[in-house]
């Protein structure tokens, strides 16, 4: 037989397949396409079977999309008008696709829905969804940030419950390093890459961070420079480490006791648990953030992913059907048990599972006190690239805190400038 | 042209302009889809350089301003636009003629006759430039880490003090470029040796005829006869390396300090992460016309030798 023939007979079958695939499907079941991030979409997929099941005339494609790419593909399927009917949305994401009217507005849905209701969630988070009276998303699952700490280090330094106020936090850092000596170790991991401890530590002060209907930026406030002076200080004082390259694997510098505090959120939980083996494995633990003093309840943020609807979209009420599913108790239980993330439902939360996890019970706790950063587009921009920039320029004493502050608070105004337009636009129309 | 009497003149015009229709036609899908996909966006990035084109925008076109040249004006204004301009003039006036040295030198050694297992040299010098990035950045952050990282450790070993390479604001960017150079000049060798190549053997046996020394030979034949290669290879290298990216943007995303900001990067953040477009576009206009500049000056300095 010659090579020419066994090609030939390739080509045919190929064709053959590709034809059958591609060929119509006779049946009448609407698909519905569902948009997922990160690891969620590979373990969404088994609670897809029962739901299936339940309506034997929907089909659920889920299309798994990475976290790092997943903003640029939403916007580009807007773009395109191609968005799926439902999607997972980061809900601090929300206002953007508020803003681009990408997302419907669920009010309606709600209100006519048996299986959900707002005082099912918690308050916070639920908060998170909502954009002047509309509500753009229900919670899928959450998370918030809490205090990760080392028992043993933190009791060697006098200290065998973990900090309750900024005092108690600072005079325990200095403890800890003060034990350290001189060697290459710090109390608390600062970096200046992540922009969550200073805008908690700034709402915990009593700053609203933007003012006047979010149109200007308020980071000169007195509480603003209270909250960020603090945290700087804990750089300027090396009871932090500086840059953010020392630390790779932030699991492995927490087991080798380089720091010993960490304000991070729940999807750092397995991380932990795996680093920290042996007779490691008790010596750590999580706990509600400190507060002010001891009056206040040290606030966090309110995280977590909602899901949400395409205003687009050409089967809404089926998309609704499978967000009332995964949002019933036992779906958000068997989640948990898939990814551990967080349930947004309240009930799920005395799961024996979940309740008797003591990593959880800080959580718990802290999602009672949970607040939402300023519910604007550009909040993602002066996060991220602001207030980090002028974060790291004020950690390593590149510039003074006050000179930082006014230079945020300028380069904030100007973000804004574009908000600020709009809203008069809207008036004078 | 007169030793072919026999074609009238008439008859050859006619040849010459169906030759020209047939040329067209052959162009043409070439020619359209560089339309489509060059020529078009390129003006629609223009235009939208003139308004303030951003999320806001992709909701609806009334949300768009046209703005005139204030996205240049701010540009010139930018602190953090400068500060990108001058970490990627620092790249490429460091990395771009170290790596143009580099790969020479390890052209000239890979050419030379003692050399044996010339292949196996090359391949190893060729593999990092098809070894994606990622993978390499993952090694390199090893290398450079501060505590455990490999050269720290020579270092410590020769008696020198450990560096904090990547998190040090002065030593990010050098760290960069040695990445860098290890990572590109492997492309730049293999020009360099085929360039190598072509210099014809006699030359070099008329020189030894004539007494010439190795480094004579070297300054009088081998860098003349390589002079078009080099200024093919500095300016790809230059346009390449103006357009630095992928190494800052996995080893330290700009920082420490935005050191390591580079112009790219920057245009990234404001077009694709913030959804500034039109201030991004205006960004790569002025991108382009800084390499536009820089290779007109590279031609003109190589023509004049």
């Amino acid at each position: 037989m010659s090579y020419q023939k066994i090609f030939s007979g390739f080509v045919f079958i190929c064709s053959g397949v590709i034809f059958f695939c591609c060929s119509p499907k006779k049946n009448l079941s609407i698909e519905l396409r569902f948009w997922v991030m990160g690891a969620e979409g590979e373990f969404v997929q088994q609670l897809m079977p029962r739901f299936e099941a339940e309506h034997s005339d929907l089909k659920v494609k889920i299309q798994m999309i990475p976290w790092t790419a997943a903003q640029e593909k939403l916007i580009t399927a807007y773009a395109s008008n191609n968005l799926p009917d439902l999607f997972q949305l980061g809900n601090t994401w929300i206002p953007q696709f508020a803003a681009l009217q990408a997302i419907e507005d669920l009010n309606f849905w709600v209100r006519n829905s048996t299986s959900i209701r707002p005082d099912f969630y918690f308050r916070g988070i639920w908060n998170t969804n909502c954009i002047d009276s509309s509500l753009y998303g229900i919670p899928w699952y959450i998370d918030t940030r809490v205090l990760f700490y080392r028992r043993d280090v933190l009791a060697r330094a006098g200290f065998p419950i973990p900090p309750r106020t900024w005092d108690e936090l600072y005079e325990v850092s200095r403890r800890i390093k003060k034990n350290a000596g001189n060697t290459d170790k710090y109390a608390i991991y600062l970096p200046t890459n992540e922009w969550a401890p200073f805008v908690i530590f700034a709402l915990q002060a009593g700053s609203h961070l933007l003012k006047n209907d979010d149109c200007f930026a308020d980071f000169t406030s007195p509480e603003f420079k209270k909250a960020f002076s603090f945290l700087i200080r804990f750089h300027q004082e090396k009871l932090a480490p500086l840059g953010i390259s020392q630390v790779t694997n932030v699991y492995q510098a927490f087991a080798d006791e380089y720091f010993v505090m960490y304000i991070s959120g729940p999807w750092n939980i397995t991380e932990f648990k795996k680093y920290m083996k042996g007779n490691l494995a008790d010596k750590w633990m999580t706990a509600p953030l400190p507060g002010l003093d001891q009056n206040t309840p040290g606030v966090s943020l309110a995280g977590g992913s909602s899901l949400v609807l395409n205003s687009k979209g050409k089967y809404k009420s089926a998309a609704w059907k499978l967000i009332e599913y995964l949002s019933r108790t036992e779906t958000q239980v068997s989640f948990y048990h898939l990814v551990y993330d967080l349930p947004a439902r309240r009930e799920a939360w005395l799961d024996p599972s979940i309740k008797d996890d003591p990593y959880m019970r800080a959580f718990y706790e802290q999602f009672q006190h949970v607040v939402v950063t300023p519910k604007i587009t550009e909040w993602e921009q002066i996060a991220f690239s602001k207030l980090q920039q002028y974060a790291e320029l004020a950690a390593r004493g590149a510039m003074p805190i006050d000179e930082a502050l006014n230079s945020l608070n300028k380069d904030v105004d100007k973000i804004l400038e574009k908000r600020r337009w709009l809203r008069g636009k809207i008036k004078r129309e | 042209m007169n030793r072919y009497p026999i074609i009238s003149r008439q008859s050859k015009n006619f040849n010459v302009r169906s030759g020209l229709n047939a040329a067209y036609y052959f162009l043409l899908p070439a020619i359209l889809s560089i339309m489509v996909f060059f020529f078009i966006p390129v003006i629609a990035a223009l235009v939208m350089s003139f308004t303030d084109f951003d999320i806001y925008g992709l909701n609806s076109i009334g949300n768009v301003r046209f703005i005139g040249l204030r996205n240049y004006i701010r540009l010139l204004q930018d602190p953090l636009f400068w500060i990108a301009l001058k970490n990627t003039f620092y790249f490429v006036l460091a990395a771009g003629p170290l790596s143009i040295l580099v790969s020479l030198g390890a052209a000239i050694l890979l050419n030379s006759k003692l050399i044996k297992y010339k292949g196996l040299f090359r391949l190893s010098y060729f593999i990092p430039v098809v070894t994606t990035l990622v993978a390499v950045a993952v090694i390199w952050r090893f290398i450079y880490h501060p505590r455990f990282g490999l050269l720290n450790y020579l270092l410590n070993v020769v008696g020198i003090n450990s560096i904090d390479w990547l998190g040090d604001p002065s030593w990010a960017m050098p760290a960069i470029i040695l990445m860098a150079v290890w990572k590109n000049f492997g492309y730049n060798m293999i020009i360099f040796i085929a360039g190598l190549q072509n210099i014809p053997e006699q030359l070099y046996e008329a020189a030894r005829i004539e007494g010439a020394n190795r480094w004579q030979q070297f300054k009088s034949i081998t860098i003349p006869m390589l002079a078009p290669t080099t200024l093919f290879i500095s300016v790809i290298t230059m346009i390449g390396f103006f357009q630095l990216f992928a190494e800052p943007y996995i080893m330290t995303q700009g920082g420490p300090l935005n050191r390591t900001l580079s112009v790219v990067q920057y245009m990234y953040q404001e077009g694709f992460r913030w959804w500034n477009m039109g201030y991004s576009a205006s960004i790569a206009f002025v991108l382009f016309i800084i390499i536009f500049i820089g290779t007109l000056v590279q031609f003109k300095f190589q023509r004049k030798e």
